[in-house]
């Protein structure tokens, strides 16, 4: 198919080379330069989808941001097609293959239309609300039959292949838009000395001027780019992003631009595919322009049916006129650009319908000099034809628009173009929450007040003659520039002079009237991807949707993913007037990010995968590979579950791993435990206040455990203190709170003690640790260590020692977490692998065995010992956890907590309280988690009185132990309660002490 | 997000350094012991929760993990000022009431 | 109701051009007192007012709106409704307002799209796993449907989801069928209209002023439109909470924090359940509509400003990318804020107050929309009798000093 509407000059096409793409199965030809939107166009195709509501058959209107229907699906392959890609935004390459989103079976011949058609006026807004009620039961059928219709494009069904970044800048200036405001804001900041960034979304600078005839200072406006452009590039502090969307404003100047860096390039470029540039400015200027705005009539989404500025762009950018037979329609003198510039492409311009009475600027005389037709005082009230505009009806207005004069008639014509004005693009500007102003003066919503650090420039302020938005450029660049601290000088060069037409005032007009009234009119669509129509506006008010708000919400406009930019001030014109009030009476919808859709990947940046959240390892980590160990997720880290050799269950492996401490030895990587170096003449005191135990007495060479809580008396974390000596102690923490507690002892001491001499350090990462538990551990370590005395006499329990193990500087603490003997070692990091594997090797004439996690649990569970997180949550008091021992109330400072256990509902006797739960059944182990019950025959709902946090099979037992937090469970030893599990089970328990295994410790005392 | 001056560091850095830590000037009560149950159900959980001026702590978590007052606007997330553990505020409610 | 929605109703205004319909409820002005006043016109207020009306007899109310009718969290929420809370008295009130949910389109006789296609919420790691058998145990003792599902069910559930390879492994998943989600804006509609056309005013754009307390009791409130006179004043207020305990000379235990959720555009239907992960911070559904309706995590800091800090959307963007790796393509439309007032215990607070006369139904942080028509349901009961209804007991203000706060915090997570 040729380009039939390919001008054989004119635009930035690189006509000396030839793309084919598919659209809809059909190949055409394009070239470099083009968007899909602009090779459609010259292919001379209309048709590029329907519309989600009725079916209608729609058609490119726009050449920007703001296209409401020419969205695509782009690409075949499941893990890489995009779903809703604007053509008008989308380059081409060569071999892209797209195709509409919706139409079934296929766009050209959507039958969907035919239910548009009859069932269309059964839809009114809200219509979803008002029926499928009855009865309740049926409504997810209907949903799954409402649900087929939705959406656009569709998903990919297979992992994306593609690479997503980020990349933080902290820049002086940001200058957002490279049309003439932006290039001469951003020219002026950095000759200021200003560090600066500016951004564009298209592939050139330029803005609108890539589509202008106008010169400036007598340079056409395309070489005039270029040099901007070209003083941009020589300047050393100056970063320049194409295809880069300002996509979100942020507060305190933190702005999200989202840079497309490889679509163009076609599916098989590589590399990172989007970037977000996460910008810290000092400055920000608002250069974003402006989107033009369509009127709305009858019929106004036939296609053909185009704003007028878009078929200008067409025309002198891409060298492609849409069609051969335009009428224009216009309330303002900027439009007649586009029928001199279709007239110069020498194709036919049935006439220029001028909504106002009288059109005598310059631009409407060189139009009529040229032979054009220019009906003023006339409106065009519908459009004729069906899958494309075949006519223009065309009929008189009343002075103020708001009816009918005359009667109608039909110009012919393929193309209807229209302009009600312009809306600035204040989008950036809302999203701090700042409120856009509507100006009378402008007939648009202008930047309101802010309290972020930016300046506005060109037609986002409604300052639309090319001379003054330059030199509005160079002002907000001077601006910026100087608020940041700089000095700006002359931009001599910016002094430009543009020769403007004389213009008469534009005329105040959204709707065009009809003969009929708007609910009994041909559709006039307001919001073309939503399909909202003008009668949709009127029956949201007079049903009491009232609010703008509302009506965005009942009738859906500009929920689409263009949000609104073309209906939404449209929209609200309209509900001002159903409602009878004034537009900033009605004011407007919120805008939010983001200004065009943002790729989740983009958003996601690096965190996937393994990054999602860093893992920690131990030193030991490769060991434990080695060895098939599998991992559990504790916090962050990565900590060995349990090592199964082959074969085994995990049920086999724990109990092998359980026995072996029991009866030989074990060794455990526990180098994840949080520890905190904690130095100052008043550490001890400092720890009185934070844990609920004494620690006036603690010697050197002693350690403690300790109990933390919140204020609200709750326990919070639990762990060993050593005392180095008087002035220096080193806690450790669960493996979780080891960020927590640091973060909680730092918020006390300098929030509320900062009197206490202490300080603070975290030494999780500096020292490794090598626990090795069993009767056999004291064999094991003394052959690696001949400066420690390890006999129980010279180190007891709950002492520590330091000395030099396998070589390396150590500190061993003879504390327990099994109920075997058992040391911890402590060596620097470096020293960790080297350590265990010395450890592994001295033990194997023991048969020492490694263990993981689960097997740590089942020991510490068979002698009573808590893991706060998994038998505490949040709501558990250390007398609910039988620790009375560990509270001294009589220290002379009320310890963190303290007071809130004295609180009625601490002091409560029914109280969940923890207690070891032996199920009658040996061999069955109770869920984590099972909730206790009395009586299970009682109806539902049942009285849950407690749970079960921990449960196991105890090898070493020969029977299921669990721990649980049941109501009075202190009283109630012995008591049998039945537990009720997720999958149905019910298993009958006796309540019992929470020690199960060596009730008094015997076994740690060797 | 919010750009945060610390001033122990001397400098502006991204939000994601800190953590919020709450509101500040809310003093642990000297004596526990002596508190009704509501008074110190007070001090535990009722906050003032303006809307508008907030005077609140942060915590330097991955810089100098130093702990600092803020003076924010909740509404428009201006800050006022940033100034260490143990100063008072220059923006208060009654210097933003007199200006 | 004067005018019944229904199919064949919509099939005679669409003969009628739709012309005729008549306002869903009525504009009226403020008259000098009322025996009710509820303070707030989101899906809470609103259904208290309903219900006040309905089963309490009292229909001299009104219900004051600073903006327009669901303009808050109601319509800012990503729709999720379920009961599978873990406290026996968090759990049954909700499920009460799941009870409510199964029969509110009829009604109201206003479709609020409620769509039972069932939630999961995922665990990824050893504790998350028994956090959820202990949930669902708790949840089948209070009659609440509620299952523990394994990976490959998840798979078969959601054939979508990735659950290879990922950073924190998906382990499991509670499973409650009866959840899934509603229109938001439609529920706020739904009881506005049915409050309406029992006599309930609905006054828009009359923002609270002030309170007007004489000896202890409340005697009405100062608005942007004059004093209105009341018996009792009920605040259904959410994250601006606060302010109006000021008014009254109260402090709340509550926190107004930013919560954000964003949408993606449009796409065919590719996702028909809920899926929602806490230790990522994920949750997603897809809306009939076809957005991929998006919940983040909370902003740490206190705001007012219905909008939240960028990284906390990168996370969430990240952790759906990550359970969904084919949706790292599709593309974020748009995204939003709410204020969530946030109490310790992340449960509500749903009590009389010091001032007689005056109750405040607050403090349920992010899951206030679920509870809606439940919230609605015992708040009204509580005003109407001056006495707490049994189910909301529990969640009196009194709990901050006795302590005995319901923690729906879930179990705290990782430790040893």
């Amino acid at each position: 198919m040729t380009q039939r509407n390919r001008l054989p000059e004119r635009g930035r096409v690189d006509r000396s080379r030839t793309l084919r793409f598919q659209f809809n199965g059909r190949t055409y030809t394009g070239h470099p330069g083009d968007t899909v939107a602009s090779a459609l166009l010259a292919n001379g195709v209309r048709l590029v989808g329907r519309s989600f509501k009725y079916g209608r058959p729609r058609g490119v209107i726009a050449a920007g941001p703001e296209e409401p229907n020419a969205i695509l699906q782009v690409g075949t392959d499941p893990a890489t097609t995009t779903p809703n890609l604007r053509a008008t935004q989308t380059e081409l390459y060569d071999g892209l293959v797209c195709s509409s989103t919706n139409g079934w079976p296929s766009t050209e011949r959507d039958l969907t239309s035919v239910v548009g058609k009859v069932g269309g006026r059964m839809m009114p807004p809200g219509f979803y609300y008002k029926t499928f009620m009855w009865p309740s039961s049926l409504w997810m059928t209907y949903e799954k039959g409402i649900r087929k219709a939705a959406g656009l494009g569709q998903s990919p069904s297979q992992p994306d292949p593609a690479e997503y970044d980020h990349m933080n800048h902290h820049v002086d200036v940001l200058v957002v838009g490279a049309g003439p405001a932006g290039l001469s804001a951003a020219r002026t900041a950095a000759r200021a000395g200003a560090r600066v960034m500016i951004a564009d979304e298209q592939p050139e600078l330029g803005g609108h001027l890539l589509a202008s005839r106008a010169t400036i200072s007598g340079t056409p406006a395309a070489k005039w780019v270029r040099r901007q452009t070209d003083a941009l590039a020589r300047e050393p502090e100056v970063t320049v992003l194409r295809r880069t969307t300002a996509v979100g404003y942020h507060d305190h100047n933190f702005v999200v631009l989202s840079e497309r860096r490889t679509d163009h390039l076609g599916p098989d470029a590589g590399g990172v595919r989007e970037r977000l540039h996460r910008v810290r400015a000092g400055q920000v200027v608002i250069a974003t322009g402006a989107h033009e705005r369509p009127l709305v009539f009858g019929n106004n989404d036939r296609p053909g049916v185009m704003t007028a500025s878009a078929v200008g762009t067409y025309i002198n950018r891409y060298g492609v006129v849409p069609g051969e037979r335009l009428v224009l329609m216009t309330t303002n003198d900027h439009a007649y650009h586009t029928a001199l510039d279709w007239h110069n492409a020498g194709r036919e311009v049935v006439a220029v319908v001028d909504t106002r009475a009288e059109a005598g600027g310059d631009l409407p005389t060189e139009a009529r000099a040229c032979g054009i037709r220019v009906l003023t005082g006339h409106g065009v009230i519908e459009a004729a034809g069906g899958r494309s505009v075949t006519g223009a009806r065309v009929a008189p207005l009343s002075a103020d628009g708001e009816s009918l004069a005359g009667t109608t008639h039909e110009l012919p014509c393929d193309v209807i173009a229209t302009s009600g004005g312009w809306s600035p693009v204040v989008h950036l500007t809302c999203h701090t929450g700042d409120k856009p102003v509507w100006s009378e003066e402008v007939l648009g919503f202008v930047p309101g007040e802010t309290r972020q650090a930016r300046v506005c420039a060109g037609g986002v302020n409604g300052t639309y003659a090319l001379e003054a938005v330059i030199h509005e450029g160079v002002d907000a660049g001077k601006r910026a520039a100087t608020a940041w601290g700089f000095e700006a000088t002359e931009m001599r060069d910016l002094a430009v002079s543009v020769a403007e037409p004389s213009q008469d005032p534009s005329m105040k007009l959204f709707l065009v009237p009809h003969h009929k009234p708007v609910t009994r009119a041909p559709k006039q669509f307001v919001d073309f991807q939503t399909d909202v129509t003008a009668a949709a506006i009127e029956v949201a008010v007079r049903e009491g949707y009232e609010s703008i708000e509302h009506v965005k919400r009942y009738t859906v406009m500009g929920f689409g993913t263009d949000q609104g930019k073309l209906g939404n001030v449209n929209g609200v014109a309209l509900t001002a007037r159903a409602r009878g009030k004034t537009i900033p009476e009605t004011g407007t919808t919120v805008f939010r990010p983001a200004y065009t859709p943002v790729t989740f990947g983009a958003l996601a940046g690096m965190e996937r995968g393994g990054l999602l959240d860093p893992a920690r390892f131990t030193p030991m980590h490769l060991w434990h590979v080695r060895q098939g160990a599998a991992f559990e997720d504790v916090g962050q880290w990565k900590r060995p579950w349990y090592y199964p050799r082959h074969g085994e269950s995990m049920q086999q492996a724990v109990n092998r791993e359980c026995l072996a401490v029991r009866q030989r030895v074990g060794m455990l990587d526990a180098s994840t435990l949080g520890k905190i170096d904690i130095q100052g003449s008043d550490a001890r005191e400092f720890l009185n206040r934070v844990y609920t135990n004494a620690w006036m007495k603690l010697q050197p060479g002693r350690c403690r455990y300790g109990l933390m809580l919140k204020e609200d008396g709750m326990v919070f974390d639990d762990g060993v203190t050593a005392c180095v000596d008087d002035e220096h102690f080193i806690m450790t923490t669960t493996t979780g709170n080891a960020g927590p507690v640091l973060e909680w002892l730092e918020r006390w001491h300098q929030t509320e003690w900062p009197e206490l001499d202490v300080c603070f350090t975290s030494i999780t990462d500096q020292w490794a640790t090598v626990t090795v538990t069993g009767p056999e551990s004291r064999n094991v370590v003394a052959k690696l260590c001949d400066d420690i005395d390890f006999s129980r006499e010279a180190f007891p329990f709950m002492a520590w020692r330091e000395g030099t193990v396998a070589g390396a500087l150590a500190r061993v603490f003879r504390i327990s977490f099994t109920g075997e003997l058992t040391y911890e070692i402590n060596v620097p990091a470096d020293y960790g692998m080297h350590l265990w594997e010395a450890v592994y090797a001295a033990g194997e004439p023991y048969g020492i065995t490694p263990y993981g996690t689960e097997t740590m649990h089942v020991l510490r569970a068979e002698k009573g010992f808590i893991i706060v997180g998994q038998d505490t949550d949040g709501s558990v008091t250390p007398e609910d956890l039988g620790m009375h021992w560990a509270l001294k109330r009589e220290k002379p400072f009320s310890f963190l907590g303290q007071r809130s256990l004295d609180r009625s509902d601490s002091r409560r006797r029914d109280r969940e309280q923890f207690v070891g739960i032996r199920p009658l059944n040996g061999e069955a182990v109770l869920p984590e988690g099972a909730q206790a019950v009395e009586n299970p025959s009682n109806p539902v709902p049942k009285r849950t009185i407690g749970h079960v946090t921990s449960s196991y099979y105890s090898a070493a037992l020969g029977h299921s132990i669990a721990l649980g937090l049941i109501e009075r469970g202190h009283d109630r030893q012995r008591e049998r309660l039945h537990f009720m599990t997720s999958d149905g089970r019910l298993e009958e328990a006796e309540l019992c002490s929470t020690v199960f295994y060596d009730p008094d410790g015997a076994r740690q005392n060797v | 997000m919010l750009n945060i001056y610390c001033p122990h560091c001397g400098e502006h850095r991204s939000e994601e350094e800190f953590h919020y830590a709450g509101e500040a000037h809310i003093p642990r009560p000297e004596n526990p012991a002596e508190l009704s149950d509501e008074a110190w159900g007070d001090y535990l959980f009722f906050r003032r929760n303006p809307r508008g001026l907030h005077h609140e702590q942060w915590y330097h978590a991955t810089g100098c993990r130093r702990f600092f007052n803020v003076a924010r606007d909740t509404v428009t997330y201006e800050i006022h000022e940033s100034y260490p553990m143990g100063a008072r505020p220059s923006v208060s409610r009654d210097s933003e009431e007199a200006a | 109701m004067a005018n019944r929605y229904s199919g064949f109703g919509l099939f005679r205004h669409a003969l009628r051009y739709h012309e005729n319909w008549q306002r869903a409820w009525r504009n009226p002005t403020p008259k000098t007192h009322y025996d009710v006043i509820i303070i707030g016109g989101g899906g809470h207020g609103l259904a208290t007012a309903y219900y006040l009306a309905s089963q309490h007899g009292i229909t001299n109310i009104a219900v004051l709106e600073k903006g327009y009718l669901g303009g808050g969290n109601t319509g800012r929420n990503t729709t999720i409704v379920r009961s599978n809370y873990l406290w026996d008295e968090s759990g049954q009130l909700y499920e009460h307002a799941m009870k409510l949910w199964e029969g509110l389109s009829e009604e109201l006789n206003y479709n609020v799209m409620f769509s039972q296609r069932g939630v999961l919420n995922l665990g990824h790691t050893l504790q998350d796993m028994r956090n959820i058998e202990r949930r669902v145990q708790s949840n089948r003792l209070n009659g609440i449907d509620s299952h523990v599902v394994t990976p490959d069910e998840i798979k078969k559930i959601v054939p979508i989801i990735n659950i290879d390879n990922l950073r924190y492994p998906i382990m499991g998943s509670s499973w409650q069928p009866r959840a899934g989600v509603a229109r938001h804006d439609a529920v706020a509609w739904g009881y506005a209209r049915a409050a309406d056309a029992l006599g309930v005013d609905l006054l828009q754009e009359t923002a609270v002023t002030g309170m007007r307390i004489e000896g202890g009791t409340i005697r009405g409130v100062e608005t942007n439109r004059g004093f209105i006179g009341a018996d009792r004043v009920g605040c259904v207020v959410a994250g601006n909470s606060g302010v109006l305990a000021g008014m009254a000379g109260l402090r709340l235990p509550l926190e107004s924090h930013p919560l954000q959720a964003f949408v993606s555009e449009p796409l065919k239907p590719v996702l028909d359940t809920v899926v929602m992960s806490n230790h990522v911070h994920g949750y997603v559904n897809q809306s009939d509509k076809g957005d991929l309706v998006i919940g983040a995590g909370i902003d740490g800091y206190n705001g007012y400003g219905q909008r939240g800090s960028m990284p906390v959307i990168e996370h969430t963007a990240a952790a759906i990318c990550e359970m969904f790796p084919m949706f790292r393509r599709v593309r974020m439309n748009r995204q939003w804020g709410g204020i969530v007032d946030t109490c310790p215990d992340a449960c509500p607070i749903i009590s009389k107050t010091p001032v007689d006369g005056l109750y405040f139904n607050c403090g349920w942080g992010t899951g206030g929309f679920k509870a809606t028509p439940g919230s609605g349901h015992v708040f009204a009961s509580t005003i109407a009798n001056d006495s707490p209804h049994p189910l909301a007991a529990p969640f009196a203000l009194d709990r901050f000093y006795s302590g005995a706060l319901i923690d729906e915090h879930g179990a705290a997570g990782v430790a040893h």
